[in-house]
């Protein structure tokens, strides 16, 4: 059996309150999401004006990875090839496709037109942090730890990747959920086994 | 663990073919399948050239056996993939551990635009059945009934690389012996959200498109589905027809450049590229053909060019795009190219890059203009470059 | 100018910004302000939207939009009369 990898990192939202590690770092309840997305952007002073071009679920993808890697990632141990990305979520790209629409009978816009596609926040994370390795996004009914554990477990095995970013990140309208992971496989301080119960839990925790 | 993956069966539709005969038919005879649209009701009508399916909803209903009302995207599907299962001839299919993985990017969108336009102008308006099968994974799982197929189904829905992720996230769950068959693959349909998005982009030809012309344009959006049934070696060695050819290496790599031009050295490519052929092991010069990603866009046929050349200076493999023949099929792209690829093999074929008159300056080779047979097609290594930096590369080897 | 530095502002979300930050003659691509080929087609937008002037032609666009003052210089040379 291959060796257990370690979570080192996890960040999760619920109820617009952002927590890394289990620890709330930042919430907002009074805003509709754009705003709570654009106030945490600022709160964590983040610097990457490219920021406000993005759709929601873009804006929630990198803002959550930026935290997450902040303290927890040192990007000098791996080449931009050996960190993969692996992201799921439900609605897909649903929506932006629905404001990209409503552009359409006047004039299309192109700047919306762009994120019409649920592997764009991919991108724009690859972008942010120079990261070349395999990536995909899966679209499911529900949250499925089964399904995550034993296909990043298999990019590891196969040495695909080094370090993996991956989890759920749904967001449509004013409904937004997410959990995301920093997976190595060397342990680190507060590092736990990247195993299904333990993915549970972080997802459970934050939602109820 | 399985040593090899095989392609045991192929199935496709597109704007040159109902079936694969009807398909290479239209290869042989460089009929290109880009006009005037008949099916989608567009204000581009006219004004934009697209390859659509020769066929109404009514009829494609008929040959799916699901009914009219049901997205477009999920009856192309339906037809190419119940091509494939038939044609690999798999005798105790329902006895083995079977996957249905399926990319798509529009879903049910060619419904729920319709719903959308009569519902905007009063929310009484609209009829909510057309916006059941919007979301991706339903279409998939639509089909998946269809089939037969219960134990394992995916949906990918990764801009214009789906389809090939599809096919080798199949590849993964056989090798690891998880499932015996998969059919992977992808669909989409035409729809409006598509075309004015791409138009908003400025990006589409309003003639037929000329990939790796010097005077490209930009591209020709098509629609199509792409299926091919990956087996173990196991399950290859009972079949009573050989396998076309095997899946000898896939590669995914992000380009980190734009959500959704491609860098000018083609690093994502590059990187796509060379991943698959350390996987199947070979050297570029093993390399029979390339079937192009050449959408026709400036910036895609340069970056592929441009990394093309890096990695296989100073000799190159014959290679076109078919996108000349079927235009652009997003999220099918990958699985309509990976069944021409396989065909390639197994027929011994060069597949001509059509209307392509003047070469690009910047670059060392010239795709190939004429069909060929005949030839000695042993691995073929095909692209699909998505929106969002994607990058897949496929590489099928003759057995 | 003024006026069209709110409206790029608002067309590209460049929320960090306030008109005072745009030079007159700063180039709007590449190093100044480093807008990419989606804000180029979003200005297009803009022309349309605001000014209802057609930029059917995209390889105009680097001249057309290379700074402020040359992006005003356009609009009132190609403004549709008023009635």
């Amino acid at each position: 059996m291959s060796e257990e990898k370690c979570i080192t990192a996890s960040c999760s939202i619920r109820d617009q309150v952002i927590y890394i590690n289990s620890k709330p770092v930042f919430q907002n309840k009074e805003l509709p999401i754009s705003g709570f997305l654009d106030k945490a952007y600022q709160h964590f002073d983040i610097r990457y004006p490219k920021f406000y071009k993005m759709d929601n679920l873009s804006k929630l993808g990198l803002l959550c990875t930026d935290i997450m890697l902040k303290e927890n990632f040192k990007a000098g141990n791996y080449q931009p090839d050996e960190t993969g990305i692996v992201l799921m979520n439900a609605s897909a790209s649903l929506d932006t496709d629905i404001k990209y629409y409503k552009t359409v009978s006047d004039i299309a816009s192109p700047a919306l037109f762009v994120y019409t596609l649920p592997n764009i926040v991919i991108g724009e994370i690859c972008i942010r942090n120079n990261f070349k390795g395999e990536n995909a996004f899966f679209v499911f009914k529900q949250f499925d730890a089964t399904f995550m554990t034993g296909y990043v477990n298999n990019l590891f095995d196969s040495n695909v990747i080094q370090a993996c970013i991956c989890g759920w990140i749904e967001l449509l309208e004013e409904n937004c959920s997410l959990v995301l992971l920093l997976v190595e496989k060397q342990k680190a301080n507060h590092s736990i086994t990247f195993t299904e119960d333990n993915i549970n839990k972080i997802y459970r925790v934050e939602n109820g | 663990m399985s040593a090899s993956v095989l392609i045991a069966g192929a199935g496709v539709i597109s704007a040159i073919g109902n079936n694969i005969a009807e398909s290479l038919d239209a290869l042989e005879s460089g009929k290109a399948g880009m006009g005037d649209m008949h099916w989608l009701d567009s204000s581009h009508h006219g004004k934009l050239p697209v390859a659509e399916v020769n066929l109404s909803n009514k009829l494609l209903a008929e040959r799916s056996g699901l009914p009219a009302t049901i997205t477009r995207t999920a009856l192309l599907s339906t037809i190419a993939a119940k091509e494939a299962l038939a044609d690999s001839a798999i005798e105790n299919f329902h006895e083995l551990r079977t996957g249905f993985i399926s990319a798509n990017t529009v879903g049910g969108m060619d419904k729920s635009e319709n719903f959308f336009a009569h519902f905007l102008s009063s929310h009484e308006k609209g009829k909510l059945r057309n916006i059941i099968h919007h979301e991706c994974g339903s279409a998939t799982e639509l089909v998946a009934d269809q089939l037969g197929i219960s134990d394992y189904i995916s949906t990918i829905s990764t801009a214009c690389s789906s389809s090939a992720n599809a096919i080798f996230f199949a590849a993964r769950l056989i090798k690891h012996n998880l499932l015996d068959v998969v059919i992977a693959g992808g669909t989409d349909a035409l729809t409006k959200f598509t075309l004015n998005g791409f138009n908003t982009l400025m990006i589409l030809d309003h003639e037929p498109c000329k990939p790796f012309d010097e005077n490209r344009r930009g591209l020709n959006l098509g629609e199509g589905a792409g299926y091919v049934v990956l087996v173990s070696d196991r399950v290859a060695s009972s079949l009573k027809k050989k396998p076309y050819c095997s899946l000898s290496g896939y590669c995914n790599a992000n380009d980190a450049y734009h959500q959704t031009a491609s860098s000018p050295a083609g690093t994502g490519s590059f990187l796509a590229m060379k991943g698959a052929l350390e996987q199947s092991g070979l050297s570029p010069a093993d390399i029979s053909y390339i079937n192009l990603h050449g959408t026709g866009t400036q910036n895609n046929d340069i970056s592929e060019g441009t990394a093309i050349k890096k990695l296989f200076e100073p000799s190159y493999p014959k290679m076109s795009s078919t996108k000349s023949f079927t235009g652009h099929t997003l999220g099918a792209s990958g699985g309509i190219e990976a069944v021409f690829s396989i065909l390639a093999i197994k027929h011994g074929l060069i597949y001509p890059n059509l209307r392509l008159v003047t070469p690009m300056k910047e670059l060392p080779f010239i795709p190939e203009t004429k069909f060929l047979k005949n030839e000695k097609v042993i691995h073929v290594l095909s692209n699909s470059f998505g929106f969002g930096g994607n990058c897949s590369s496929l590489i099928f080897s003759k057995l | 100018m003024a006026d069209l530095k709110l409206q790029i502002i608002a067309q590209l979300n460049l929320k960090d910004l306030k008109p005072e930050d745009i030079g007159d003659d700063q180039p709007l691509f590449i190093e100044g302000l480093g807008l990419d080929s989606i804000d180029a087609l979003e200005l297009i937008v803009l022309l349309q939207q605001e000014y209802k002037i057609k930029l059917s032609n995209a390889e105009d666009g680097p001249k057309v939009f290379q700074s402020v003052r040359t992006m005003a210089a356009y609009i009132t040379a190609h403004q549709p009369q008023k009635e």
